[in-house]
């Protein structure tokens, strides 16, 4: 009998993969791999490209991800895909956008948060009215 | 007739409400079962990726990642997750009361805590409170947000840690029980808290890392703290739709009620009107 190991591919958004497979190669960063079964552990990034799962002999399957995070253990390979091409510097831009957001919207505090009170006691105001108007109706 | 104008008009505006309110029930149901599938198709890899971090704290890396490292707390951060708009009953207010009871005891204890929100709903009302300092925020990510989409917000908090600003981070956000429950819970991510030890992997041993255990570790970390945030976003999505759902359906009944009421208040008027016609005209009969 073929040896084979379990893979799981898993995306943050879905599941792509999981079953056995008598290899599997990856796009690490350091280079293509092929981990057989019985591999030692191993932790490596992936670059972008295209992981292919040998399923059997003749049959293997191709699936494109956008970087991420391989590990292996010697009966388990898991493959944790990004759903998107990311770069630290990117995301330090988005931390940088998400700052100046929280500083609008200090800035903006008296027009939003009267706003927000503003609605608040309108809803309460309606509230009470209708109470008042069941009561004057039920009582006249 | 003149009689219970008024009554009459209310009991069409309410109507209207009513078809409004019961619209919204039955758009928030179909989004709630969207909400809840994209919940559960988010589960597989935040179980994976927490396999892989238990496997590593049975590793014996040479390094040792500040992530994994406990230090004394004088400042906490938090990412609050809410909804973007209201109508979803008490969702968010029970979570920012569970939030505050929360922030009163740290206080207590002397801690100072920033926060970062995600959705309107938090950032207006954080940005009101004193005691804590709002640094970032992103809002109105729609019903399919992205994990990319909130990888901003998280490095800002990550730095933070990294710079020795915070000393722990919490997320907070509604966990979906069922369509009638939500509960909000507050949960620990840094530093990261490896629980019971499930498998045995005896021996010891280490991983191989390429291209080494820093940036790997780094990296992987990095995408645990984000996939538990995201968890946390789509399931609160999940919440806000089943929340407003409810809410609408008890809307749409109170509504029904009020118009029973009104109509009720209406004919009776109604009638009294009519006697009253009647004996006026009896009386001017008898009169006569």
């Amino acid at each position: 009998m073929v040896m084979t190991v379990h893979v799981d591919i898993v995306s943050a958004e879905k599941e792509i993969f999981s079953g056995a497979a008598e290899m599997v190669f990856a796009p690490a960063e350091m280079g293509e791999v092929g981990i057989a079964p019985r591999h030692a552990p191993m932790i490596t990034r992936l670059n972008p490209g295209e992981v292919r799962v040998k399923v059997s002999a003749t049959e293997s399957q191709p699936y494109f991800i956008s970087g991420g995070i391989l590990e292996v253990q010697p009966h388990l390979v898991t493959i944790l895909a990004d759903t998107a091409i990311r770069a630290r510097d990117i995301d330090e831009a988005a931390a940088l956008q998400a700052k100046a957001r929280a500083e609008e919207a200090l800035a903006d505090k008296s027009g939003k948060v009267d706003y927000a009170t503003a609605q608040a006691q309108l809803a309460q105001a309606i509230m009470q009215l209708r109470t008042l108007d069941r009561l004057r109706k039920r009582g006249g | 007739m003149a009689v219970g104008k008024e009554i009459r008009t209310k009991i069409a505006s309410i109507k209207n409400t009513q078809k409004i309110t019961r619209a919204m029930e039955m758009v928030a149901a179909s989004k709630m079962r969207k909400t809840k599938d994209r919940m559960q198709a988010t589960r597989p890899y935040s179980k994976q990726i927490g396999r892989i971090i238990k496997h590593l704290a049975h590793a014996n890396p040479e390094y040792k990642h500040s992530y994994l490292i406990k230090r004394d707390v004088k400042r906490i951060g938090m990412i609050i997750i809410s909804s973007d708009r209201g109508l979803c009953g008490g969702l968010n207010s029970n979570l920012f009361r569970r939030t505050l009871s929360q922030l009163a005891e740290w206080d207590k204890a002397g801690i100072e805590v920033e926060v970062s929100t995600i959705g309107t709903k938090a950032t207006v009302f954080f940005s009101t409170l004193k005691k804590v300092q709002l640094v970032g925020q992103i809002s109105k990510l729609g019903d399919t947000p992205h994990l990319h989409d909130i990888a901003g917000i998280i490095r800002l908090m990550l730095d933070e840690y990294e710079q020795g600003k915070i000393d722990e981070l919490h997320v907070v956000s509604n966990e979906f029980v069922n369509t009638m429950t939500q509960r909000p819970t507050i949960e620990k991510l840094l530093p990261v808290v490896t629980e019971e030890i499930e498998e045995k992997l005896g021996g010891h041993w280490d991983y191989i890392y390429e291209p080494d255990a820093k940036e790997v570790l780094d990296h992987l970390l990095t995408r645990y703290i984000e996939s538990k945030v995201y968890q946390g976003l789509v399931e609160n999505n999940a919440c806000e739709q089943a929340a407003r759902m409810i809410a609408m359906k008890s809307a749409s009944d109170n509504a029904g009620n009020l118009i029973g009421e009104l109509q009720l208040i209406y004919n009776k008027a109604r009638q009294a009107a009519i006697t009253q016609e009647i004996s006026e005209i009896v009386g001017g009969a008898a009169a006569v």
